[in-house]
């Protein structure tokens, strides 16, 4: 148990979280019914549940939400969102919370889904699509050479059936497939994030 | 006055011309039951077999009826002959229905449809036409005690209506705890902002009604008498007495606010820590200033924290047990005060369970919308001073927290304002009777303390409900008190908001009406509303042992100076208590007394023991018992044929004396139904059941006498839903009655 004194329960940070965070303005109708909380396949296994989130958000605990990896763990499975009585988005929130925490930097360090989710980002946007073979490499060795190796021969028997199946092309490695207005989507992409930008600083 | 003459008439539709024996039924109705006229009709209740009764009596001199057909919850308009006394056999609920089917069942149907027929014409012949209560009370003023919004409403509602109201306000002015308020919350859709009281409007209005009269300044000093013919002293804070003469009191007398100061823990006492009616005040002030709300010391209010269930649902024993229902939607009301000012004042409620009952969950939502910040926990403590503090366990976060706040506001609860508890009385009346000193003194205080000063021998106040509150039969009949012709209404009687006291004050002035109206045609109020039958009491056999004045449980019969009783028959509800109380049997009604029931419990035809067919009395209470049997009828639920079911006004008009008899006439089990007893009954009558109880374990001595086993005597609890249940307990003591064995009393009878 830990006490809680800083700037407790002032709005702040639940101003801050309706002004950044995706459907953020919904947080303060929560009612504390815990329907999200015992719906979430990943119950046990979060530290904060989503009605606990909530609640710290209310009560004040900046760092400790934002630096929370709960908000990572979500599956999108959409339980909450449908149980919520209070209807709110719930998925959408901890996607937002996420997105938030990631780019002020304080998301977890090498959490797996925030690290699955950047290189996935990064190899579907340099090509305009996504080159399966070098996504999954960039999976077994984001934790280090030794480390892909292993992971990389762990999963040989599968990696070799797929092969044979012609479900991998090992040529990939050297490209693959690519849209055919590359620049076109990374124009998209700028224009979005220019957007994004302009609206963080109206709602700041 | 013409002579009796009786009649009955058998039903032989429903198919109970097909399964019984129609003819045997007439035989016995005349030649055992010498009725002048007997008669059979294929269908009694339609057009034609009504007419046949009706001209008997217009033309036959028919004045006394028994009608062999469905239970006397049926058909009540067919048979409704206001010149004649009617008795009702009950042949298809009671037996056609219930008795198992098949022709080895022919005889024991046969037999069970015979002696309801000969129950239903003993009782006629004991019945008489009731006339109604002579002595008409017809007064149809209706007093108010208390003018707030619960007895401004009150006195619109009946004055609309077109009766002339009474208001007894003690203060100078009218509106109540409502004047105290700045706003309140929305009772209309969309619930979602706070609205002004409408106190000063509903004031303006009271006090230009032609029909209503004030009395401000002032209490009642003493009410005696009975519904339509009260007599009320009204004391002005002058001194000078009014007399009056009302027909009904509605008490409307509100409550306090449970003293903050009796919760130093929660900061009470200390300065910027306030309870509810605290923070409406500073609301009001700056409302007035046209400013933000300040505190006493003129800081303005950045931050506010609201204290849920302060000496609430306390379960130390300490402060109010109970929740008082309104606390959350106000705290919600008067965090909007601020927010709705300037949003951004921190708000945070601290609450153990958010109720708002009604549609507060709408304005719950609106509050949350605006930024008031709602956390489940246990606030440990509150100190006051320039910077409050609030120290809790945050039960979703799971850990201590402690807050800093300009203003803390403390959401106390509800206390009644009603009066002096009657139990209290009790004890100190007897006290002061056996001559204390003390208990005397104390005995005057108490009468002070009290809001009606009834001058009934049961003390100066309606009884007291659970924690303090005016009476209410709050489970059946809320609006109704053991006070026939005076009504509780708004926080006085339970714990409430103000929308939910407006409506209450509607229902009682409702209750109200109708008590003039039934008092002055002589009628019963409620729950046997309109009958015509009082209680007659024969003085000169009277032992004067005051049995009928202490059971009564609504306070009618007082004493005379001779120590005589005194029925109040305005006051009366018709339960018949009395009458089971009464150990020389001198209370009767017209239409219901110890004869009534007591030639049918004889009539029956208990069979030697050798047929070993045992008999069973059922008394059973009208209001739920008797009707849970008619509907195991109606759903062709079986049960044993042995029992003979009468319906009896209440548990507690049982007299001792219809047990004893059927005893030794050779009946081997009584099985006696009433209603739910203790603090949560459901008996019509509030302690009916209970007296039934509690006589019940006086007689097992005499049990004892007739070497009887404590088997053959059997009390239940029955709700009206309980069938299934009743058919069950039938069958399982017809079980247990073969088991001990047939009473060895037949044939003494």
């Amino acid at each position: 148990m830990t006490t809680n004194t800083t700037a407790a329960y002032q709005n702040s940070f639940l101003r801050e979280v309706e002004a950044h965070v995706e459907e953020g303005a919904w947080v303060k109708m929560c009612m504390q019914c815990g329907v999200c909380a015992g719906s979430c396949p990943f119950g046990p296994h979060w530290e904060h549940s989503p009605q606990k989130i909530f609640m710290m958000i209310r009560a004040g605990k900046r760092e400790e939400v934002l630096r929370s990896d709960s908000m990572w763990m979500c599956t999108s499975c959409y339980n909450c969102l449908v149980r919520c009585p209070r209807k709110l988005p719930i998925t959408h929130i901890m996607h937002g919370l996420a997105h938030y925490a990631h780019r002020l930097g304080l998301a977890p360090k090498g959490q797996p889904t925030r690290e699955s989710a950047r290189l996935f980002w990064n190899n579907c946007i340099k090509h305009g699509r996504i080159n399966e073979l070098k996504f999954t490499l960039a999976l077994y060795f984001k934790d280090g050479l030794a480390q892909g190796i292993k992971n990389a021969l762990a999963m040989q028997g599968i990696g070799l059936a797929m092969l044979k199946a012609k479900r991998l092309n090992p040529f990939a490695i050297f490209g693959g497939h690519q849209c055919k207005d590359k620049s076109g989507i990374q124009k998209i992409v700028a224009k979005a994030r220019e957007l994004e930008a302009k609206r963080q600083e109206q709602a700041a | 006055m013409a002579d009796n003459k009786f009649a009955a008439y058998i039903c032989a539709g429903c198919g109970i011309g097909d399964t019984l024996d129609i003819a045997a039924l007439e035989k016995i109705a005349q030649k055992e039951c010498k009725m002048a006229a007997v008669k059979s009709h294929p269908f009694l209740c339609n057009q034609e077999g009504v007419q046949i009764i009706k001209n008997d009596i217009a033309n036959e001199g028919v004045t006394h009826l028994c009608i062999a057909a469905c239970s006397r919850r049926a058909k009540t308009e067919a048979f409704a002959f206001a010149d004649a006394c009617v008795s009702r056999a009950n042949l298809r609920e009671g037996v056609l229905w219930v008795v198992a089917a098949g022709a080895e069942h022919d005889e024991v149907r046969q037999e069970m449809a015979e002696d309801y027929l000969r129950m239903g014409c003993a009782e006629v012949k004991k019945m008489k036409q009731p006339a109604g209560n002579p002595d008409k009370a017809i007064n149809r003023t209706i007093l108010v005690v208390g003018g707030g919004m619960t007895g401004m409403t009150a006195a619109i509602e009946a004055a609309e209506a077109g009766y002339a109201v009474l208001i007894v306000e003690k203060s100078a002015a009218l509106g109540g705890f409502a004047r105290q308020l700045w706003k309140r919350v929305p009772f209309a859709a969309p619930y979602a902002e706070a609205q002004p009281t409408g106190a000063d409007e509903l004031a303006a209005r009271v006090s230009g009604h032609a029909r209503i009269k004030l009395h401000l300044n002032s209490t009642l000093a003493e009410t005696a008498g009975a519904p339509g013919r009260f007599q009320v002293k009204i004391a002005q804070e002058s001194g000078s007495v009014t007399e009056v003469v009302v027909g009904a009191i509605i008490q409307a007398t509100g409550f306090s606010a449970y003293d903050i100061n009796k919760l130093p823990q929660l900061g009470g006492g200390q300065a910027n820590v306030v309870d509810q009616a605290g923070l409406e005040s500073l609301a009001r002030n700056a409302a007035l200033a046209g400013g933000v709300i300040k505190r006493a010391d003129g800081k303005e209010v950045n931050r506010v924290v609201f204290v849920q269930c302060a000496g609430q649902r306390d379960a130390s024993g300490q402060h109010l047990s109970y929740c008082s229902g309104h606390c959350c939607a106000t705290s919600i009301k008067q965090a909007t005060y601020f927010k709705d000012a300037n949003p951004l004042v921190d708000t945070v409620v601290i609450y153990q369970d958010l109720r708002v009952p009604g549609m507060g969950e709408d304005f719950y939502r609106s509050a949350q919308d605006k930024g008031v910040v709602f956390t489940k926990g246990t606030v440990s403590k509150v100190s006051g001073g320039g910077s409050c503090s609030v120290t809790f366990k945050d039960l979703i976060l799971d850990e201590e927290a402690t807050l800093v706040a300009d203003l803390v506001v403390l959401a106390t609860g509800q206390v009644p304002n009603a009066g002096t508890d009657m139990e209290l009385w009790n004890q100190v009346s007897t006290d002061a009777d056996n001559g204390d000193e003390a208990a005397k003194t104390r005995q005057q205080e108490l009468r002070a303390a009290s809001v009606l000063k009834l001058a009934y021998r049961q003390g100066p106040d309606m009884p007291q409900f659970k924690h303090g509150f005016a009476d209410s039969h709050f489970i059946c009949f809320p609006y109704e008190t053991r006070r026939t012709g005076i009504y509780a209404a708004g926080p006085t009687r339970r714990p409430m908001d103000l929308d939910q006291a407006m409506t209450d004050a509607t229902g009682a002035a409702l209750k109200a009406i109708q008590a003039v109206e039934n008092a002055a045609a002589g009628r019963a109020a409620h729950p046997r509303v309109g009958d015509l039958s009082y209680p007659i009491v024969r003085l000169e056999g009277c032992t004067q042992c005051k049995r009928c004045t202490v059971e009564c449980p609504f306070g009618a019969i007082d004493e005379d100076e001779r120590r005589f009783p005194q029925f109040n028959e305005q006051r009366c509800r018709r339960c018949g208590t009395c009458m089971g109380a009464c150990p020389v049997r001198v209370i009767s009604f017209e239409n219901y007394s110890c004869d009534t029931v007591g030639m049918q419990i004889k009539a029956v035809n208990i069979p030697d023991e050798f047929e070993e067919k045992p008999r069973i009395l059922i008394l059973a209470c009208e209001n739920d018992a008797y009707p849970a049997l008619d509907m195991a009828g109606l759903q062709r639920l079986t049960y044993s044929a042995y029992v003979r079911a009468i319906p009896i006004r209440c548990l507690g008009s049982v007299n001792t004396v219809w047990i004893t008899d059927a005893l030794s006439s050779g009946y081997d089990g009584v099985m006696m139904m009433g209603c739910k007893k203790g603090d949560d009954y459901q008996c019509h009558f509030v302690k009916g059941s209970e007296m039934a109880y509690y006589r019940l374990s006086k007689i097992e001595d005499t049990m004892k006498q007739m070497s009887l086993e404590p088997e053959r005597v059997q009390s239940h609890e029955i709700a009206i839903t309980d069938n299934a249940r009743v058919a069950r307990l039938i069958d399982d003591y017809v079980a247990q009655i073969k088991e001990i064995g047939l009473s060895p009393m037949k044939g003494f009878g």
